[in-house]
């Protein structure tokens, strides 16, 4: 017994050695590993520091200061905080209410189109009867190629009397359409994005379809499901997070609203320089160098942009625990 | 197919037929635009006014293109070389930090990691627009406003890049090749750069490849910050030359032209690089 005793602390001894030694050797690993992280994820959030939060920042900031010019504008200039007079003067200008009207429109009208549109062209395409099918998809995915301000030009071209061989066919048939006029102008810009987008966001659906398992598609032909229930019922709620995803990123988009109309400006007496958020920030900071008031609505437009996509998130995960529950 | 056997799988002849009129007419609606810019530069400028766009006599793209090289002093030239600069440039170092940065999202293990990832995702949803003021008000003041720089660096920023490097990192570098890399003492970024950078490959041009048209497309941060037009991309040169084609006619056939060849990067791009956005694409819409 007492050797026991005696020889337990040599015994363990040797081993909190090797604890301590393994220990050291697991802090300098973690450290290294540290440096490491640190290494490879220094450059971007230095950008994120640099081009997202200071000037996020300086966006809120702007909003509550103002360039006062006392003694009607002969005194020196000064900067005054003036609170939230720069927000109560953006949500009382009726151009920008009129704007943001615009940009609530567009979306309820665009983004419905755009995502039944290309699920429905990439079940299709998946339904196994389209002939050519990576060559209609090549096709369909081409504008995306095109840049957004190039898509305008073309389309603004052929919304165009005398140059369009749209018009010019359409009038050969006795039916005149003036693209830009008061009630066509908005259509036209869905028209413009949905060309841009539509084939991208097939391509997107298509590849979460080309993932479902084929026992799930068999099982559902075994019920004796036909293509087109199988692609409404079945199909399509298996690539829910896709056409959340979808849905998602298309509303971002909508709501900055910008390089078409801006485009279409050039064209139409329709498209005011103020018809959406977007053009009204620029018009506000580059036309009449009210930074305070521009700086306002941009911070408005991201409440509003946050706000909707965390709604959307979250009626989707409403939606989602109550069919779970419901199962 | 034989009538005596209907195979359920298989739709009937007419529903086989509609769908392939379906997504033929969707065809030709993204394809007949591109065919109209692509006749209309080929063309001289008469027969684009005249809605003649159809008849193949008087074919002019290369007067046309002689055209666009001498407009201005040659600022076409310029505008292309610019865009190529920002946008192969930008979208290569952009990828590079971009995927760094997703990679050690998923393979290291840090206090308020998840925490800096939300930070990331929310920067994903903030409209460019929002910021393009203050960024133009930082630049005039550190004196960048109106160089390369002022929009070289913004575009270099690109959060859902880092988003897709850490799907990436988690789908195609195991952990256990990390644990080998490890035993055999070779050092955490020695193992970045010749082990796992390989494996991202794929996932480093699908980034790429997002922020590659992304930048091509870009146009509003440009439109913000430059007034030197010997800086201008593409897409702001061309909406220059747009807007003083309302004044002087001859721009127009310019205009037109020089869409079509600001076209054929990203079309290139994308052909040679297709297999690899099609995994991009999978794996941003698996979450």
């Amino acid at each position: 017994m007492t050797a026991t005793t005696h020889a337990a602390p040599p015994r363990t001894a040797p081993p909190r050695a090797a604890d301590a030694v393994r220990r050291a050797a697991q802090r300098s690993a973690r450290r290294r590993r540290n440096a490491a992280a640190g290494v490879l994820m220094t450059p971007f959030f230095l950008l994120l520091v640099l081009v997202f939060l200071v000037p996020l920042g300086t966006a809120v900031w702007l909003s509550l200061f103002s360039a006062d010019e006392p003694g009607l504008g002969f005194g020196p200039e000064r900067t005054v905080f003036v609170g939230l007079r720069s927000y109560a003067a953006v949500l009382t200008d009726p151009t920008f209410l009129s704007g943001i009207g615009t940009v609530a429109l567009y979306c309820v009208i665009y983004i419905p189109l755009m995502v039944l549109g290309s699920l429905a062209l990439a079940l299709l395409l998946d339904s196994g009867v389209v002939r050519m099918r990576s060559w209609a998809q090549l096709g369909l995915f081409l504008p995306h190629a095109v840049p957004g301000i190039i898509a305008a030009l073309i389309w603004l071209y052929l919304y165009t009397p005398g140059i369009s061989p749209v018009v010019a066919a359409l009038a050969k048939a006795d039916i005149t359409v003036d693209f830009l006029g008061l009630h066509t102008t908005l259509p036209s810009i869905v028209n413009i994005a949905l060309w841009s987008n539509l084939g991208y966001n097939m391509v997107v659906f298509y590849a979460a379809l080309q993932a479902i398992p084929r026992e799930v598609l068999e099982a559902s032909v075994v019920d004796g499901a036909g293509p087109v229930r199988t692609a409404v019922r079945v199909k399509a709620p298996l690539v829910r997070s896709s056409i959340v995803m979808v849905a998602m990123f298309t509303l971002i988009w909508a709501l900055q609203l910008f390089t078409e109309p801006m485009l279409l400006h050039q064209a139409s007496p329709m498209v005011s320089t103020r018809f959406s958020p977007s053009m009204y920030i620029y018009d506000a900071a580059f036309s009449r160098t009210n930074y305070s008031l521009a700086a306002a609505a941009s911070v408005i437009l991201l409440v509003v942009t946050i706000a909707v996509s965390y709604a959307v998130t979250r009626w989707t995960n409403r939606v989602d625990s109550a069919k779970e529950t419901a199962r | 197919m034989s009538l005596a056997h209907p195979d359920p799988m298989r739709p009937r002849l007419l529903g086989r037929a509609t769908v392939n009129v379906v997504v033929a007419l969707s065809v030709l609606y993204t394809l007949l635009p591109v065919l109209w810019l692509v006749l209309a530069a080929a063309k001289s400028r008469d027969a684009v006014f005249t809605s003649s766009i159809l008849s193949f006599h008087d074919f002019s793209l290369v007067s046309n293109v002689k055209d666009l090289l001498t407009m201005d002093g040659g600022l076409y030239g310029r505008w292309y070389g610019n865009s190529l600069l920002y946008a192969v440039l930008g979208a290569a170092l952009g990828a590079m930090i971009s995927v760094a940065c997703g990679y050690a999202f998923d393979k290291y293990r840090f206090r308020h990691k998840e925490k800096l990832f939300g930070l990331v995702l929310a920067a994903v949803m903030v409209p460019q627009t929002v910021l393009a003021l203050p960024l133009y008000l930082i630049a005039s003041e550190t004196g960048v406003v109106n160089t390369f720089w002022s929009v070289f660096v913004p575009v270099l920023f690109n959060p859902f890049g880092v988003y897709l490097g850490r799907i990436f990192a988690q789908g195609y570098v195991p952990d256990e090749v990390l644990e080998a890399a490890r035993v055999d003492g070779a050092g955490e970024l020695t193992t970045y750069l010749r082990v796992s950078l390989r494996m991202l490959g794929p996932g480093l041009v699908t980034v790429f490849l997002f922020q590659l048209t992304a930048i091509w497309n870009n146009f509003f941060l440009p439109m913000v910050m430059l007034s030197n037009q010997h800086l201008y991309p593409l897409s702001l040169g061309l909406y220059q030359w747009n807007s003083q084609a309302t004044v002087s006619p001859e721009y127009y056939p310019v205009v037109i032209t020089g869409s079509l060849l600001a076209v054929l990067p990203l079309i290139l791009a994308f052909i040679l690089l297709q297999r690899f956005w099609r995994s991009g694409l999978t794996a941003g819409a698996v979450k």
